[in-house]
């Protein structure tokens, strides 16, 4: 299996240390405490582990099985074979941080591109190796955003539509920096208020202003004039994207954001009942010097040939310790590498395909789910392929029986939202077709009426 | 000859993926929302797997070769793990989903947190956190939030060991924590009057990695926590280095009270190239109350013909969310699948033959490199990479110079306490030939110190590139290839 060491291989390495049993290199061990006994099930071979791990996962019901329209910040889209085929070779899934440039220039130069590809989707100046998902890289904004002003600006505004649990880590996160006080969420503020309300928000006290973009609702706003407002305050706008969604809509560059952050799973990443995910973390370039996490330059060794390398590295906790500008010591490399291999294969051509389907087959849901009688669609603000539909009854009664033909419905907004009970999140990609849709609709009639 | 960059292997209108034309009648695009440019590169299927194979060949790799990266335990990485986590029934599977559909996720989830507890002698997991660093940044919270909660808020520092890993301190900064210094005594143990001085009514908790640092297991370590505890602080325990403990002790049973896993290390879940890693944490039966939100609890018990009801449970004193969903989860089936396969009794061999290739290969170099502190070795040890008689070099020579010898550089420069540090760890996974081969080129290298060392100094000789310019790549700055062009 894993320890290849044969018998009398371990008696020469012993012999060679002058010892006669392993355990005498365990001496340092409090005696009482020394080889405790293991309360777990035996060991399994490979075979037998797989199978007892398959027969878990079998189990489950997946979106291999169901019909999914759920979505809330994760969502079912096609990964082409290529991606896979790339990180699951050795060479890249088996190497660790690239410390040394020499030998591992192929993840550098992979990382290098994937900071290019989301500084080209964002429309932003640079961009990170990548943060664990889009939560974290919400609460790194604000923490960026707190050092920016050295402390000074305490306020964080952040919109009522962003994702429940990026406002619920970027408050774990941000408890114990000194005064920060996040707003803008207060349980009795509309949760669909237009951006451009959070400007009552912004005072001189505050850093950082951060909204989503769609949002959680799917909505999207032009944010220019928020951005606009933002500034003139001397704050930060940070917005979180779906990079997918980028692929149609115009982005935050052009609206003037300071910070893009984002989810980057629907690039190319399985749901995998939640991570291994993606943090999108891009900026204008004035902020580079305080962005957090792993960054890769261009470089030339000695002999003038071109090569990358880990930069900025005294920004790191490696070097800085305490002064760093945050603890994270990896970035999510494989998941940063899946999602290049996806946007370098999809291309321009194919980022809209995918974009534009989605937004299709949603607006078509949209309209049929509008149809049936008792269901509401809420859709007076253009949305991208995730919206809001008012239900006759509750959600959860609802999904369950959309569950017993097949389908995944939609996220309950009232599980977050008080003032959104019997609300349903819909997300539609370009893995439903029509006649799923059409079905959905079907069962939706049946469920008001049955 | 450089790799281009896919940007500069697009060619306009060239096809990688094909989609689909849309089922469905056409709606209206809004105005002012759509993107004019989208300036991503255009190339076909063939065109990026050469391009990956290529660059992967750049790449040193564990399954290339001996990769002897102190504390960070690279071990194999073995295949099956990655068969598990593709597996259907869990890659597809949606964190929103009903929980009834996810029964076999959760238990999975809620077996791996028992596990954990039975190796680690804890009391309560959480499986959240999404890499070590975050690990330790939600044990720096939960010591926070145990001494806030009982009423005791002038607990502001954080004592720290000068051996430990940079992680530590920045973590416990991001609490607003002060941080204290501890030194290292001779033997390379934490320096006892040292911390016995240091703590006081003020300290919230120590921060101990042991073995530590130095490959050293901490001689005085019930000293230690006993001293921490009398003082009203917690003892947090970094279990970076907890593939030499399996079955050999028991971090909880020593008295330590939090301490976080790298699945990524010990529990063989690859390392990706830099994540995505996995950093649960273990706690004492005090701290249960504290752990992030959500833990996977049996919501409904089970009977001898029906399987428990598996759920999510927010703790009620719960230092809050960490991360979006539910934790790395394709992190967290590999490193259950690799578990299974070792049983309870297996896990021991692990930590055996780590520390026996650890002390084996030590004792292959010792007269020809200086040990920072002669003592049975756990699973890594620490070398001085210089010598009085070879005075040009450096650490970072040697490290180099293996390089042309085939192998990956131990970690240099850390810990920060040793001059010119080389840390070696071989892990278990490795055979004796490849050990004698790697000490073979040490020695090898040694003599090259004081014979040749421009060898050393100009090395490597044998990789795509040479040593590059760090210094201009930080001011320079080129960290993308694709210069925004709002006008495009």
């Amino acid at each position: 299996m894993f320890i290849p060491h044969t018998e009398s291989e371990t008696g020469e390495m012993l012999k060679a240390l002058g010892l006669k049993s392993i355990d005498e290199l365990f001496e340092d061990i409090p005696d009482k405490y020394r080889f405790p006994k293991l309360d777990l099930p035996p060991a399994l071979s490979e075979m037998e582990a797989f199978s007892m791990v398959q027969a878990i996962s079998q189990s489950n019901e997946s979106t291999q099985d169901l019909i999914c329209f759920l979505g809330a910040g994760a969502y079912n889209h096609y990964i082409p074979a290529v991606v896979d085929a790339v990180i699951s070779r050795g060479e890249f899934f088996t190497a660790y941080t690239p410390y040394q440039p020499e030998i591992s220039q192929g993840t550098l130069q992979a990382v290098f591109e994937y900071q290019s590809l989301i500084a080209a989707l964002t429309g932003m100046d640079v961009s990170n190796a990548s943060h664990y998902d889009g939560a974290t890289a919400c609460a790194e904004a604000g923490v960026l955003a707190f050092h920016h002003f050295f402390g000074k600006r305490p306020r964080i505004v952040i919109s009522p539509s962003l994702h429940p649990h990026y406002r619920e880590t970027m408050r774990t996160y941000l408890q114990g920096y000194a005064d920060v006080d996040i707003v803008g969420d207060e349980s009795g503020v509309n949760p669909l208020l237009h951006p451009d309300q959070l400007v009552s928000k912004v005072d001189e006290s505050t850093s950082l202003v951060l909204v989503q973009y769609p949002d959680f609702f799917g909505r999207i706003f032009d944010l220019s004039s928020l951005a606009e407002s933002v500034h003139e305050k001397g704050a930060l706008l940070g917005v979180a994207v779906n990079p997918l969604s980028l692929g149609l809509l115009k982005p935050p560059g052009e609206f003037g954001a300071d910070i893009v952050v984002g989810e980057g799973q629907s690039l190319g990443i399985p749901l995998s009942f939640g991570g291994p995910y993606l943090g999108i973390f891009a900026t204008r370039k004035e902020l580079v010097r305080k962005l957090a996490g792993r960054l890769v330059g261009e470089s030339v060794d000695q002999q003038g040939r071109k090569g990358y390398v880990l930069t900025l590295t005294a920004r790191e906790q490696h070097i800085r310790r305490e002064k760093s500008t945050s603890n994270i010591c990896t970035n999510q490399g494989l998941m940063a590498l899946a999602s290049a291999v996806y946007l370098s294969s999809l291309g321009k051509n194919g980022m809209r395909a995918v974009a534009n389907l989605c937004y299709q087959k949603a607006h078509y849901a949209a309209s049929q789910i509008a149809r049936v009688p008792g269901f509401a669609v809420l859709d007076d603000v253009p949305f991208f392929h995730e919206f809001i539909v008012h239900c006759p009854d509750s959600v959860e009664e609802i999904n369950l029986h959309l569950l017993d033909h097949g389908i995944l419905g939609g996220y309950d907004l009232g599980c977050d939202y008080p003032t959104l009970k019997n609300h349903m999140l819909i997300a539609v990609t370009e893995m439903v077709d029509k006649e799923d849709i059409d079905l959905l609709t079907e069962i939706l009639g049946e469920a008001h009426h049955g | 000859m450089a790799e281009p960059t896919v940007f500069e292997l697009s060619s306009p209108g060239r096809i990688g993926v094909r989609y689909p034309v849309p089922d469905v009648p056409e709606s209206t695009m809004p105005d002012g929302l759509i993107r004019n440019s989208l300036p991503l590169p255009e190339l076909s299927e063939q065109d990026i797997i050469r391009h990956y194979t290529r660059l992967s060949k750049l790449n040193y790799s564990v399954d290339g070769g001996l990769y002897p990266l102190g504390s960070c335990t690279m071990k194999y990485n073995p295949r099956v793990n990655e068969k598990a986590a593709r597996l259907p029934g869990f890659a597809g599977v949606h964190p929103f989903q009903p929980v009834e559909t996810v029964q076999g996720c959760l238990a999975l989830m809620y077996n791996l947190q028992l596990t954990l507890a039975e190796i680690s002698g804890f009391k309560g997991i959480t499986l959240q956190p999404a890499a070590g660093a975050q690990g330790e940044f939600v044990g720096v919270a939960i010591i926070r939030a145990y001494h806030l909660s009982r009423k005791d808020e002038k607990r502001t520092k954080i004592l720290i060991p000068d051996s430990a890993h940079g992680t530590n301190p920045a973590s416990s900064a991001m609490k607003g924590f002060e941080i204290v210094p501890i030194p290292t005594d001779k033997d390379g143990n934490i320096d006892l009057a040292a911390l016995t001085s240091a703590c006081d009514e003020t300290s919230a908790g120590l921060m101990l990695t042991n073995p530590n640092t130095l490959g050293l297991f901490e001689t005085h370590v019930l000293e230690v926590i006993r001293i921490v505890h009398q003082a009203g602080a917690l003892v947090y325990g970094d279990g970076a280095n907890l593939n030499a403990l399996l079955g050999i002790v028991r971090p909880g049973d020593l008295g330590i009270d939090i301490m976080h896993f790298n699945l990524h290390k010990t529990f063989s879940t690859p390392h990706g190239g830099g994540g995505p890693g996995s950093g649960p944490v273990g706690v004492t039966e005090n701290l249960v109350d504290f752990l992030p939100t959500p833990v996977i609890d049996i919501i409904e018990d089970g009977s001898e013909d029906m399987a428990p009801l598996y759920g999510f449970r927010t703790p009620s004193h719960s230092i809050g969310r960490v991360k979006s969903f539910n934790g790395h989860f394709g992190m967290l089936v590999r490193a259950f699948t690799y578990i299974s396969m070792y049983g309870g009794e297996g896990l021991r061999n692990i930590s055996e033959y780590a520390v026996l290739n650890a002390n084996y290969l030590l004792s292959r170099i010792r007269n020809e490199y200086k040990l920072a502190y002669d003592r049975v070795c756990m699973h890594e040890f620490v070398l001085e990479g210089r010598w009085d008689d070879a005075p040009g070099v450096i650490a970072l020579d040697i490290a180099k110079r293996l390089m042309d010898y085939g192998f990956h550089p131990p970690t240099n420069y850390f810990p920060l306490i040793v001059h010119d540090a080389l840390m070696i760890e071989p892990t278990e996974t490795e055979n004796k030939q490849t050990l004698d081969a790697f000490a073979d080129a040490l020695i090898a290298i040694a003599l090259e110190a004081k014979n040749e060392p421009d060898l050393l100094k100009s090395a490597p000789h044998v990789t795509p590139v040479g040593r590059l310019d760090e210094v201009k790549a930080a001011r320079d700055l080129v960290l993308c290839c694709w210069i925004p062009d709002r006008e495009d």
